[in-house]
């Protein structure tokens, strides 16, 4: 749960970015650091393995601004996708406020996905979470291969697949190219916030 | 896990953070939760760090270290702390969802600080539980 310092007016929010190995969480908070360079003062943090591979987790923090008098600090991570690494991705999970799950569009990966997401699902009820009650945005990555003639899942069969219980936001995007990076990262942040301020009135 | 802490509770753990730690002639002294988040933070004043990276990779380095400790059948390590040429920096649990992150340099002694670092823990813990 968010911590809120009441003596500095500052609430620290965790966004945790989830999904399978390859699937772009990296890239997402890269383009967010390369967008939003000016207002974000810190470096970002990545501890990868020498293959280029996210091993614990990326992180960075950036300030949004005042709600309700408070200043808001936004801590995105992401964790390692790569099925060994589970110890390591609950450990990034403990205290999420909100998640973003980045599903690879791919074809061959639809079942990588579905294996995540339920990986996610576990790890959650780890914290006593659930899913279900917490504020969730999807999505669907690397559209822009269907330029390249990779064989991509529809949007409609991705929905059906991880998305028909859910219901949570979902948005077609290319991390890569920075296509609806933002608006995602945007969503979460907004419905992060309501559901701290319910939580907290 | 869930905590609120008010003013008050804040203002006496930054008390004793500053009486029991700061006065050694530490560099800076963080608490934090095992989720990454800062609760407290004191430090010279000479030095600019990115406390919040910081305390994202302690709180990290900590749930690897204590996973390690478990693999090899330890229930967890007595001691964590990294040695550099002019800064050191000590790791403390305070309870089981709390860290203290010290940065001290040449000056303090290791065995000292530690001493100072668990009295401090001490009265914290009894904050904490309130």
């Amino acid at each position: 749960m968010a911590f809120v310092n009441m003596k500095k007016k500052e609430i620290q929010v965790k966004i945790v970015y989830y999904g399978p190995g390859r699937g772009g969480k990296t890239t997402n908070l890269e383009y967010i650091y390369g967008r939003f360079n000016e207002r974000i003062k810190t470096e970002m943090v990545t501890i990868k393995t020498h293959g280029d591979r996210t091993l614990f987790f990326d992180f960075l923090p950036f300030d949004i601004g005042k709600i309700k008098g408070y200043d808001v600090r936004i801590q995105l991570y992401t964790v390692p996708g790569q099925v060994k690494y589970n110890a390591t991705r609950r450990l990034v999970l403990r205290g999420v406020d909100g998640i973003v799950f980045v599903a690879d569009s791919m074809a061959i990966r639809k079942e990588k996905n579905i294996l995540s997401l339920k990986n996610l699902e576990e790890n959650l009820t780890a914290y006593k979470k659930s899913i279900h009650q917490m504020p969730v945005v999807l999505q669907y990555n690397k559209r822009d291969l269907a330029e390249q003639g990779i064989p991509l899942l529809s949007y409609e069969t991705l929905e059906e697949t991880l998305n028909s219980k859910l219901k949570a936001a979902a948005f077609p995007a290319s991390a890569i190219s920075g296509k609806n990076v933002v608006t995602t990262m945007k969503k979460i942040i907004a419905l992060t916030m309501a559901s701290l301020e319910k939580q907290l009135s | 896990m869930q905590y609120t802490l008010g003013q008050t509770q804040l203002d006496t753990i930054e008390e004793i953070l500053q009486s029991d730690v700061m006065d050694l002639g530490v560099t800076c002294v963080v608490l934090i939760d095992m989720s990454g988040n800062i609760i407290a933070h004191l430090d010279t004043g000479e030095i600019h760090h990115d406390i919040y990276s910081l305390a994202a990779l302690a709180a990290g380095n900590f749930g690897a270290v204590s996973a390690m400790a478990k693999i090899i059948g330890e229930e967890e390590f007595s001691l964590l702390f990294h040695k550099g040429t002019k800064e050191n920096i000590h790791f403390s649990k305070v309870m089981d969802d709390f860290l203290l992150v010290t940065i001290f340099g040449k000056a303090v002694s290791l065995g000292f600080l530690r001493m100072k670092v668990a009295e401090a823990i001490g009265k914290i813990q009894n904050i904490l539980q309130d």
